[in-house]
């Protein structure tokens, strides 16, 4: 019973945790389904601690604690290697930025050149 | 742009270009090369008249760009580094929206002698890509060890891919045409040495016609070429990993 209290408890704080992240909007939906996803799972495990020797053995898996272990690493895994994709596609994306705004200021640069010559012209031809 | 010109400097340049030469664009990605750049842009302007400079600043600290626009170049100044291809890209793309026929690449630290530009020019009426090529007969620089290897390794299958001799194919003084600057404006690798092995294999997969004419680099005006046995090392396998990934890429 010790035990239920404490996973339950660790779970309702994560799950809790989660949900204001979104509710905040500090996590994009994408990410938030995945999270809420992973919430409801440790709840279930939290709440019943003993249920993943039932579900292990109908896996083929002799002990719970191996089948929540081994799927924690391959879900681990699978997210490291979703945010280096992120952050490769987000590289890609400022670096068209930094090109746009290389270009932009070198036009802006001449248009203001060319604006502030008549303005010269007309000066030395009141002095 | 609107200073009143007079007639004589409008002409000037009209008469000494021969109607048969294209409107080139040399670019040089430059970073943190404020000591040599003017230098280079300088020998250029005396050099090649009727080509037109465009120097891409990629984030350097120092006075890179402003430097170059004080030599007369166009400098275009990205916010931050975005090495070597990020910069070329960005050269390419100027020279497809001005229109230019053609766009040479040379280094900012002056080991590329714009002497022989005429003739990576000469070389794009039987190519698309044009390598100036160290190692081909002109010039008695070298290289050993793991560095070697790197070079004779990318240089055998590149060659063999492109059905003719290819001895420097990492070279960054190289001049292509309209619809390689089309190409290179819109993909053109970020990762190191794919500006130059992956552009080359993806040239070659285009069935555009590469070739190469031999040139004689220089001592570089400023900066050191990394000599440590590890560097080089390093440089062999990420040589090896970025011909792999471009024989790997449709």
């Amino acid at each position: 019973m010790h035990l239920t209290i404490l996973t339950g408890a660790t779970a309702l704080v994560l799950v809790g945790f989660i949900f204001e992240l979104v509710r905040r909007r500090r996590l994009r939906e994408k990410y938030a389904v995945l999270w809420i996803v992973v919430g409801v799972g440790v709840l279930a495990l939290g709440l019943y601690p003993h249920g993943i020797n039932t579900v292990s053995r109908m896996f083929g898996v002799a002990n719970g604690a191996s089948l929540v272990l081994f799927s924690a690493v391959l879900f681990l895994l699978m997210v490291c290697l979703h945010l280096s994709w992120e952050v490769s596609r987000l590289e890609d994306e400022t670096r068209v930025l930094a090109e746009e705004t290389a270009l932009l200021r070198l036009r802006v640069d001449d248009i203001a050149a060319r604006d502030s010559e008549p303005q010269r012209e007309r000066e030395r031809a009141t002095s | 742009m609107t200073t009143p010109l007079t007639g004589a400097e409008h002409a000037e340049p009209a008469a000494t270009v021969p109607a048969a030469v294209p409107r080139t664009l040399i670019i040089i990605p430059a970073w943190n090369e404020s000591a040599s750049i003017a230098g280079v842009i300088g020998e250029i302007g005396a050099a090649l008249p009727f080509v037109d400079v465009l120097v891409v600043d990629d984030g350097s600290r120092d006075d890179t760009a402003a430097a170059a626009k004080q030599a007369g170049a166009t400098a275009l100044s990205l916010p931050y580094n975005l090495g070597v291809g990020g910069a070329m890209r960005l050269g390419y793309r100027y020279a497809r929206d001005h229109g230019y026929d053609v766009a040479i690449q040379v280094d900012a630290d002056g080991q590329h002698d714009p002497a022989y530009v005429p003739k990576l020019l000469d070389g794009l009426s039987e190519a698309s890509l044009v390598i100036g090529a160290r190692f081909a007969g002109e010039g008695d620089y070298e290289v050993h060890g793991p560095r070697k290897w790197a070079m004779s390794m990318l240089s055998f299958v590149i060659s063999r891919l492109a059905r003719t001799k290819l001895t420097d194919t990492t070279s960054g003084f190289r001049a292509c045409n309209r619809e390689l600057i089309e190409l290179f404006a819109d993909w053109y690798p970020v990762e190191y040495l794919g500006d130059t092995v992956e552009t080359l294999v993806r040239t070659i997969r285009l069935h555009h016609p590469v070739a190469q004419i031999p040139v004689t680099m220089r001592q570089r005006q400023s900066g050191t070429p990394s000599q440590s046995p590890a560097k080089a090392m390093l440089y062999l396998g990420r040589a090896f990993f970025a011909l792999v990934l471009a024989l790997s890429r449709r």
